[in-house]
């Protein structure tokens, strides 16, 4: 075991900028993990790697984009779908993969969310949960748990949690489910499945931040994973206003919904682009 | 193993085994792997890496099956494991042997 690093290399060191590892995440954080289950899934769902990019926003799984050896953007904050619907509009042969954090996705970047389910743009987002925005210091955002205690709430936090799941059924996302890192085998066949399926995919990865969430809800990298791992419940069929996230109650894990409706871009070209036009353009060019 | 049940051809079942790899320098010491080792083959080493955290090391080697899940929970992509050449042929159950 005493081998100097140079000799062993990780099955996943050639989707890695290794110049850059070990990162910057803290010690016990799952953003590492749901990275490593997205890197993984993207290898074994057979995507051609070259046409195949990764977008992510600002936040601690920002830096995601970073960490990849394929093409990547770290864009500005809560932009990351906006920049990945403009790169499957001007090129619908790439596969989208983003990869941010609750605060990037569904804080400032809500809206975009929304629109980009309600048209069902061809994308796969990952949306690392970690209850917080861990990057500036363990504010309450938009996700944290009803009464848990954050820098911003010393007293609890006293507003309701969104439900994401809900969020992106309602708003018309084609797949949706939901894991924790400690599940990393179903978290990485879903993402696997959410990259090969046609339309906007959303998996949510409920994962730990230890120093920031944790230290103020005495909860160590290790607890937090005991919480996962005891209350936690998965039931694929769960309907998705039952997915509210208590962990007093327990949380619902699973697959929720894998439906195909027609994209963005099939709307686009049926109505904007259709056959006779574009004939008719070919005809009229001398 | 322990079995609530044994399965009828357990006898006939050829058990992987693996060798695992751990690559000190990017530990971050989170205890992950030690922890939700199906086997517990791993625990917390003595010595410290280049960042002063606590590596895993292999404590029961013959124990590991292979089944990756210390690769997978790792968030630091330091640890993996490979399949072991198997050196013994399958064993030949008794029925077909006879015939």
């Amino acid at each position: 075991m005493n081998q100097p690093n140079k000799q062993l290399r990780h099955p996943l060191d050639d989707l890695l900028r290794t110049d850059r590892i070990p990162h910057i995440w803290c010690p016990g954080c799952g953003i590492g993990t749901a990275f490593s289950a997205c890197l993984t899934a993207m290898k074994k769902s057979g995507i051609d790697l070259e046409k195949t990019v990764m977008i992510s926003g600002i936040g601690c799984s920002g830096r995601g984009a970073g960490y990849v050896n394929l093409d990547s953007y770290h864009t500005t904050h809560g932009r990351a779908i906006p920049f990945a619907t403009g790169m499957k509009l001007a090129n619908p042969e790439l596969n989208v993969v983003v990869f941010s954090g609750d605060g990037d996705l569904f804080a400032i970047g809500g809206n975009h969310f929304i629109h980009a389910a309600r048209r069902n743009v061809d994308l796969t987002v990952v949306c690392v949960n970690n209850f917080n925005y861990g990057m500036t210091g363990g504010q309450v955002a938009a996700t944290t748990p009803f009464m848990a205690r954050t820098t911003t709430t010393p007293a609890g936090n006293p507003d309701a949690p969104f439900n994401l799941p809900l969020l992106a059924y309602a708003s018309g996302a084609s797949y949706i489910a939901r894991w924790t890192i400690l599940h990393a085998r179903d978290l990485m066949e879903s993402i696997q499945e959410a990259i090969l399926n046609r339309g906007f995919s959303f998996v949510e990865v409920l994962s730990p931040c230890p120093v920031n969430y944790g230290r103020r809800n005495k909860e160590k990298a290790m607890d937090s994973m005991r919480i996962y791992q005891e209350r936690t419940l998965i039931r694929n069929d769960a309907r998705p206003w039952e997915l509210d996230i208590d962990f007093d109650k327990g949380v619902i894990l699973g697959k929720f919904i894998e439906t195909e409706r027609p994209t963005c871009t099939d709307r686009y070209d049926t109505v904007c682009r259709p056959k006779e036009l574009l004939e008719e353009m070919k005809g009229s060019k001398p | 193993m322990e079995f609530w049940r044994v399965p009828f051809d357990s006898e006939e079942i050829q058990i992987s085994t693996g060798v695992v790899y751990v690559m000190e320098d990017r530990c971050k010491g989170c205890g992950y792997c030690i922890e939700f080792c199906p086997r517990h083959v791993l625990e917390f080493s003595t010595r410290f890496n280049a960042k002063g955290y606590h590596p895993p090391a292999v404590r029961k080697p013959d124990e590991c099956v292979n089944c990756h899940f210390c690769e997978i929970i790792c968030p630091e992509f330091a640890i993996y494991s490979i399949e072991a050449p198997i050196d013994q042929p399958l064993p030949v159950p008794k029925e077909r042997e006879a015939a």
